[in-house]
């Protein structure tokens, strides 16, 4: 069609009032005075070398605990998604449901039940609640289906005549799963560690309600400097530390991804828009 | 002989989902045979060779492989490779990887593996597209990695799912001459599917015509065209002419209006028949000179041949002829006698092997020597 990209102008103009505009806002708050409106890096310096809050730990704990959700996310979804994909589900649609089912609920609401689910039990309140382990529960439980779909979607596509083929040349299933199906179902796994890590890294609320007062994660910080007009500048500049971070996080996903020529053509991010659209 | 039987499909059945898709087949396989299973789409004939291949299990019956009985064993314990329809390349590999697949899986010397490519190449025509992506090859291309593949392993057997199936009329005829002389100089079995009847004809040792689930007739492409053995085959392979007819006595059979000799014997007297002539086998005559006369009401050029319909007493004839007849003349046809083909009336488990035998015993053991 000629002349499709007219269809592209409602979301062009979207993006720029609610994605380039917001942007540019936090990265002027983050680099002018907020009172003055002069040139400043007060706000960097003081991420950097605060001394009352490590903002540098808080950091390095919100990456490690979004790289465990991610990696515990792999290793139930994927199971779940090959699981999901079989072509012998009777139901595959109604079980598919099932899995999806907790995204329809809102993402506070999910949490406090969570919460409640968590301290209502004596045994798992003991080992849940007010610790990082609940935190981490608390992302899983939310973020995993955002694992499971990209995974599902790609292993429920694969032509059945790839596993056949490598059956028929002497690979054992395990071989066969090792070599041809996982293998081909990378595409879909970096789209989910990419949508889970994404939103785990910056996540709020799941550590306050959970972890209590004990485990602070940058999500929470920021959200609490934007609470108050006076200290949007520190939120500003914690928002683009932490962009770096997530930017850097998805350069290596993509440079893993690429390092297989076979997948270079197609590219991670050519598989991360498929999979979301 | 007994011990020249490769595969052996013994009283095979298959359900899905309640559905019959195989009914009781029986089948065996010769070593060094090129043996096309041919029918129409659902006939059953890709789930018998999935089957061998072991990606199905029987419902009822036994596959024997050199004798064994390897009805439940997987597909990857099976001294069988199958090229697929859609090839089925691992789009993730390349060419090389893709052909050494199976030699990987067994741990063939790195050394042994590159050379055992490279004679693949060889043979597939294609040297020195060893770093290749499979995807930025032509489907020709690609049959023949697919190939390659396979007999890279050096299986006994070789399954062929319509493997030129995707392939373009002329590259289709180039591959069927090239699998026919890869078979005879390599001396594998060759199991092929197709439902393509001059495909079949043009490679197969054996036909084995199938429909419904079960097999038809069995035989060397010369027997199955030229003697069909019920009306589904001579109306599968190339064009037939079927018309009602009755078998008087033997050797005279009365069809399309009139009394005609014939070769055929050993039916019940007036036993209501089926007839079928092949369109080149009627020779148009002056209108008082045929066994029977009509009009030609159309006339198409095919190319090697005109083909025409001419209507007689209410029966449209199909007559393939070099000779072009114009539309509306007045025709004769004749037929000779041997190219009459009588055929008990249709319900398929009459063309059983024991009633073919009973009515056609002369024909039964040349079969038998066939196979």
């Amino acid at each position: 069609m000629k002349n499709s990209k007219y269809f592209a102008y409602p979301y062009v103009l979207w993006m720029v009032f609610f994605i380039v505009a917001p942007l540019l806002l936090v990265v002027y708050y983050a680099f002018f005075n907020y009172g003055t409106g002069e040139f400043t890096l007060a706000n960097f310096t003081q991420v950097f070398t605060d001394k009352d809050i490590n903002y540098v730990l808080i950091f390095l704990r919100s990456v490690v605990l979004a790289v465990a959700c991610t990696a515990i996310c792999l290793l139930i979804g994927y199971p779940a998604a090959y699981f999901l994909a079989d072509k012998k589900l009777k139901m595959p649609a109604v079980i598919v449901l099932l899995f999806i089912m907790p995204m329809w609920m809102n993402f506070l609401l999910r949490t406090y039940a969570t919460m409640n689910i968590l301290s209502g039990i004596p045994f798992l309140e003991r080992l849940f609640m007010n610790n990082v382990w609940g935190v981490l529960l608390g992302m899983v439980y939310n973020y995993l289906p955002f694992m499971i779909l990209p995974v599902y979607s790609v292993l429920s596509k694969m032509d059945p005549s790839y596993i056949e083929a490598a059956s028929d040349l002497g690979a054992s299933p395990r071989c066969t799963f090792t070599r041809v199906v996982f293998p081909l179902s990378l595409p879909g796994v970096v789209t989910g560690i990419t949508m889970v890590f994404m939103p785990a890294v910056s996540t709020f609320a799941i550590a306050t309600l959970i972890g209590g007062s004990k485990v602070t994660i940058i999500g929470d910080i920021i959200q609490r400097y934007f609470g108050k007009t006076s200290t949007w500048g520190i939120g500003s500049a914690l928002s683009v530390v932490l962009l770096l971070f997530i930017i850097i996080g998805m350069l290596i996903t993509n440079a893993v991804n690429m390092r297989d020529p076979a997948r270079r053509k197609r590219g991670a991010s050519g598989a991360v828009k498929k999979q979301t659209v | 002989m007994e011990e020249n039987k490769l595969i052996e499909l013994k009283g095979i059945t298959k359900v899905f989902d309640e559905t019959p898709v195989l009914d009781n087949i029986d089948l065996y396989i010769r070593q060094k045979e090129f043996i096309t299973l041919l029918g129409p789409s659902g006939c059953g004939k890709t789930t018998t060779l999935r089957i061998i291949a072991g990606f199905e299990y029987p419902t009822a019956g036994t596959v024997l492989f050199d004798g064994a009985d390897v009805s439940s064993v997987p597909p990857y314990k099976r001294e069988v490779n199958t090229v697929f329809q859609k090839y089925a390349l691992f789009p993730h590999m390349n060419v090389e990887d893709n052909i050494a697949f199976g030699l990987t899986l067994k741990h063939v010397p790195q050394d042994e593996i590159r050379q055992r490519v490279g004679q693949m190449l060889e043979l597939i025509d294609l040297p020195g597209y060893n770093k290749r992506k499979v995807d930025s090859l032509s489907g020709g291309q690609q049959q023949r990695i697919a190939i390659a593949r396979a007999l890279i392993n050096r299986p006994k057997v070789l399954l062929l799912d319509e493997p030129l199936g995707a392939l373009d009329l002329k590259m289709r005829k180039e591959m069927q001459l090239e699998l026919k002389s890869m078979q005879q100089q390599l001396g594998i079995t060759f199991v092929y599917v197709t439902h393509d009847q001059e495909e079949a004809l043009t490679m197969s040792d054996t036909i084995v015509v199938m429909a419904q689930g079960r097999i038809q007739q069995i035989g060397t492409p010369e027997m199955i065209y030229n003697e069909p053995k019920n009306g589904f085959v001579a109306d599968f392979i190339g064009e037939s002419n079927i018309i009602d007819g009755v078998m008087h006595a033997d050797c005279d059979v009365y069809f399309g209006g009139a009394r005609f000799e014939c070769v055929d014997k050993g039916f019940a007297p007036d036993e209501p028949v089926d007839v079928v002539v092949r369109p080149e086998d009627i020779y148009l005559v002056e209108p008082d000179k045929g066994q029977i006369s009509g009009r030609v009401i159309s006339t198409t050029f095919k190319g090697v041949h005109y083909e025409m319909i001419v209507e007689c007493d209410g029966y449209e004839w199909m007559i393939q002829d070099t000779t072009m007849r114009e539309v509306g003349a007045e025709v004769g046809l004749f037929v000779r006698p041997f190219d009459i083909h009588i055929m008990k009336k249709s319900d398929v488990k009459l063309y059983s092997d024991e009633i073919y035998e009973e009515e056609f015993p002369d024909e039964a053991e040349e079969q038998d020597e066939e196979q």
